[in-house]
């Protein structure tokens, strides 16, 4: 290992401009004479809109324009759509409702874009907005996914009858009857995965240039994969012809999966800035934020496990009501399926797993993939049932499920997946250690002299990253292939600018990727650019999410640095008189085998542009590479968090008295960056559990509107994280990576859950547990706990 | 439109703004300082947290009209263009305190604040609880606390940019 390579802790090359409050976030980009937008929204879950008077907003001070839905139709822009096609059991395709980037005619949930108004200050379209006459006929609602399918529930969209958007299915169902008939033990449990808001720190915002001259846009906006969002903004919303859109990602403050999707608001932008033939942006304010970002999870479930005698799993079967909201977001559909039924094996032999899921419209916001997407969910209802199935049967429960882990590789489960890699003994094992698993017995007798309950609990999950094999997600529906590019350009002196089509937004793509080529080429990472997040610059890529930036973005730049050093081993042949096959690339150094003579980086690459030692007829001048990679299979990160807590049973207060978090990402190109990754995760996760969530009333009023009444896990929710790793190489991508960026999120509820019911006694907690839940439960046992 | 003096960063600047105008506008609309982040509406999250005559502010909730003659420093004023980072910007980037970098210029400066409020011998406790005011949902916070005691200690040793900041 080099002190700048693969497995170095590189300090991070994008830090100087953040420390020093010299990043570029979209609304720190301002251009001439731009003018500022403002939504109109529906403070109503579910209306027709009879009338829009636009009167009044549009003769007050500053104001340019003020649109509205059936201008947007009238100009032919088309509406939002979901990319990925899921099918119900009886063949039938879901059921997408229109979507609108303006309503027109009818909102279907609070926030839903009705008019927007452009004026040369914020200020003074904020005010305009109020001057807005909207003419709402109010309809019954339902927010609830649970309610929605029923006889009586308000009807959303004409499309999908009882709000039904598919009733999906995956697995053999005969074959799982039969195994729980053979079941020595059944465990049962009624799961709600709640409803939560991905709350990057820096809002969505868009800004919207439109050039007379060229016919050309250009759009900056908050996005994790900008070219995504071009070609859907150019083939589907037919905005602007694709060569004719310019997207730019510049610093995007964090995105947990809310910025991949493309939104109203940029398609707008970029409408209104033609029509007011001015630069228009739009910045989100954290209130519009809850009310328009897509939330995430909102899973109602019934899951089972059965186990034979000796513990081992017989088979699982899970239902599932998925809300996704009053419209289907972009990859919304894909999120409650493939994306969590298939992850529903855990880290265990499971002969036999059904799953059914309904998907349903409410007049909520929108959801679709938060962090982890789907896994969080499949793994909370793993580690619950195994857990509660341990205490169950009165087994350990590292015991138990050490007993039922595969331990075997390749391993096919019964629900699509190849796992390819993994040692999930020896994940426990270290976690336990780390943990001293040992030592809790007498931990928990010294805290109950303290009259506090100490409980423990485990999540030993696994996920599916480095999405994915373009085939294969194919067949399953998605409209997108999920490869990524890259080109590597090396300049004459030497230096190299690495475009990528991941796009970063906190993971540090710029140290990583530099740490790459550094290690490939023997060059200091200063001397290495990485370029990213423009559609004028990087031909194409598919952007950031699902932990994809390292197994596939870094494997595609691999791919790029072979072709690198294949053509700059031709021009040392030229430059050194040696046959190509003789020439020997390491530490930055070309040298001929056998001889004494050598060539630097910087000589070969000097020479590839200047051209003198080779005729143009055997060998192109340059060197600049790209290389487009197709992943062969998902990754599968996995790991053991545990998760020790002290309930106070007089408040029902929860806190996290220690966090041991083993995991196995395969092979670790920057581990103060992985680490990182994992801490971020792990409080996320600890959010869901302990604080997060979004609450609607009866009427679809979102209660938990802002950060007053939602609760972000702050500094004194997480406690000192204790994070270490295993490593099985992985063997699908020529690096060995598996991708680290869910696995926290997708661990930690289910741990701390383990954890509260173990200390609580009673397995009747839902998340989050607020001190109110747990002390409720508490009561609900009807006796006091008993000290130890 | 009403006029407002003060200084932002030892420069002394006058701005005529709408009386409505928050500090963090101000900074960022009519000084282009872009250092100080929005986060929420509610003067929650801490993203807009400047100096303001030495104590830490939320920028977000003070008007730019109350700071006739104040003194403010963000956080493209806390060490010298020029010269060497302030330690707790330092610390920082060492502990790897940052992710996305949005919430991180009002960390700084917080963390600044809570030195010269509680010393420079931090526990993570102590650091947690007064942290109460800042969100961040990248880092679990676990290497922003690494990097507060770390910051702490570093000031101790009073660098030029330190002083200036002090």
């Amino acid at each position: 290992m080099t002190a700048t390579g693969i497995g170095a802790a590189v300090r991070r090359k994008e830090d100087q401009r953040f420390i020093t409050g010299k990043g570029h976030y979209t609304d720190d980009i301002n251009r001439p004479g731009q003018a500022y937008a403002y939504f109109v929204r529906s403070p109503h879950a579910h209306a027709t809109i009879k009338s829009i008077d636009v009167k009044d907003a549009a003769s007050m001070p500053g104001v340019l324009r003020v649109l509205t839905g059936a201008e947007l139709a009238a100009d032919k822009i088309g509406g939002l759509i979901c990319g990925w096609m899921i099918h119900s059991k009886d063949g039938s395709p879901m059921k997408m409702a229109p979507h609108p980037a303006i309503a027109n005619g009818k909102v279907c949930h609070v926030g839903d874009q009705v008019a927007v108004v452009v004026a040369e200050t914020l200020a003074q379209a904020r005010d305009a907005a109020e001057k807005v006459k909207v003419d709402y006929a109010v309809l019954p609602a339902v927010a609830d996914p649970a309610a929605a399918q029923r006889q009586g529930a308000a009807q959303i969209h004409d499309v999908a009858p009882n709000n039904t958007i598919y009733q999906w299915h995956l697995g053999d169902p005969k074959a799982v009857d039969a195994a729980f008939k053979a079941a020595k033990h059944i465990t049962k449990l009624d799961i709600v995965n709640n409803r939560l808001v991905p709350n990057a720190m820096e809002p969505r915002a868009a800004l919207a240039e439109y050039d007379t001259g060229t016919g050309a846009f250009t759009l900056w906006n908050t996005t994790q994969n900008p070219h995504v969002a071009r070609l859907v903004i150019a083939a589907f919303i037919g905005m602007a012809p694709e060569h004719k859109l310019r997207v730019i990602a510049p610093d995007v403050g964090g995105g947990f999966g809310s910025k991949i999707f493309i939104y109203a608001e940029e398609v707008v932008a970029l409408w209104a800035a033609k029509r007011v033939g001015r630069p228009v942006k739009w910045v989100s304010d954290r209130s519009e934020a809850f009310l328009t970002d897509a939330h995430g999870r909102d899973h109602v479930t019934h899951a089972e496990m059965a186990f034979d005698a000796d513990g081992k799993i017989l088979g699982l079967r899970a239902k599932t009501i998925a809300n996704l909201g009053a419209y289907m977001s972009t990859f919304s559909s894909s999120v409650p399926t493939y994306l969590y039924a298939t992850l529903l094996s855990g880290q265990y032999q499971i002969p036999q797993i059904y799953c059914e899921v309904d998907a349903v419209y409410t007049n909520t916001v929108p959801v679709d993939a938060y962090r982890g997407a789907g896994r969080p969910e499949a793994t909370f209802v793993v580690e619950r049932l195994i857990e509660v199935g341990a205490r169950e049967m009165g087994q350990d429960p590292a015991e138990l499920r050490r007993k039922n882990f595969i331990d075997k590789f390749p391993h096919q489960t019964p629900v699509i997946m190849t796992y390819d890699a993994g040692d999930y003994n020896a994940s426990l094992k270290k976690a336990m250690e780390l943990a001293d698993y040992k030592g809790f017995a007498k931990r928990k007798r010294e805290a109950a002299r303290h009259g506090k309950l100490r409980g423990i609990g485990f999540s030993t999950y696994i996920e599916a990253c480095g999405i994915a094999p373009s085939q294969a997600v194919g067949s399953l529906g998605a409209g997108v292939g999920l490869w990524e590019s890259a080109e590597v350009r090396v300049n004459p002196t030497g230096s190299v600018e690495v475009l990528t089509g991941s796009h970063s937004h906190g993971q540090g793509h710029e140290t990583t990727f530099a740490q790459l080529v550094s290690e490939r080429l023997g060059i200091p990472i200063e001397n290495v650019s990485v370029v990213h997040g423009d559609t004028d610059k990087v031909q194409f890529g598919m952007g950031t999410y699902g932990s994809r930036s390292g197994a596939v973005g870094m494997s595609a730049i691999v791919k790029a640095l072979d072709k690198v050093e294949a053509k700059a081993k031709k021009v040392a042949a030229h430059l050194l008189e040696a046959a190509e096959g003789d020439i020997e690339f390491k530490d930055g150094k070309f040298s001929v085998a056998g001889t004494d003579k050598s060539a630097a980086w910087g000589d070969v690459t000097l020479n590839a542009y200047i051209a003198h030692k080779f005729s143009g007829q055997e060998l192109e001048p340059g060197l600049k590479e790209g290389a487009f990679y197709d992943p062969t299979n998902f990754t599968f990160p996995a790991g053991c968090h545990i998760c020790e807590v002290e309930v106070d049973p007089e408040t029902g207060n929860t806190e996290i008295v220690a966090w041991s978090a083993v995991d196995d990402f395969g092979v670790i190109v920057n581990p103060m960056i992985v680490e990182g990754q994992v801490h971020g995760g792990i409080a996320q996760g600890i959010g869901q559990a302990l604080c997060e969530g979004a609450v609607y009333d009866k009427d679809g009023q979102l209660v938990t509107g802002s950060f007053m009444d939602y609760a972000m896990p702050r500094a004194n929710h997480v406690p000192t994280l204790k994070v270490a790793t295993t490593v099985t190489k992985c063997p699908s991508n020529p690096l060995g990576i598996k991708g680290c960026g869910e696995a926290g999120a997708i661990a930690a509820p289910a741990a701390v859950i383990n954890a509260i019911t173990n200390a609580i006694g009673t397995e009747a907690l839902a998340m989050p547990a607020t001190p109110q839940a747990v002390w409720a439960a508490l009561q609900k046992l009807n006796r006091m706990p008993r000290a130890a | 439109m009403a006029a407002v003096s003060l200084t932002v960063n030892g420069t002394p600047v006058t701005a005529d703004v709408d009386p409505r105008t928050l500090l963090v506008q101000l900074l960022r609309e009519n000084l282009r300082l872009t250092g100080t982040h929005v986060g929420c509406d509610t003067s929650q999250c801490g993203a807009c947290v400047v100096q303001v005559d030495g104590k830490a502010v939320k920028s977000c909730t003070v008007l730019a009209l109350q700071l006739e003659g104040a003194d403010v420093l963000t956080i493209e004023g806390l060490a010298a263009p020029d010269g060497p980072l302030h330690p707790m910007q330092e610390a920082f980037r060492e502990n790897h305190g940052l992710q996305c970098g949005y919430c991180t210029p009002g960390m700084i400066i917080t963390a600044v604040d809570i030195v010269r409020r509680k010393g420079h011998e931090l526990d993570d406790k102590t650091i947690r609880e007064e942290l109460e005011g800042n969100i961040c949902r990248c880092t679990g916070y676990h290497n922003i606390v690494k990097a507060i005691a770390a910051g702490a200690r570093a000031m101790q040793g009073g660098g030029a940019a330190t002083k200036a900041a002090e």
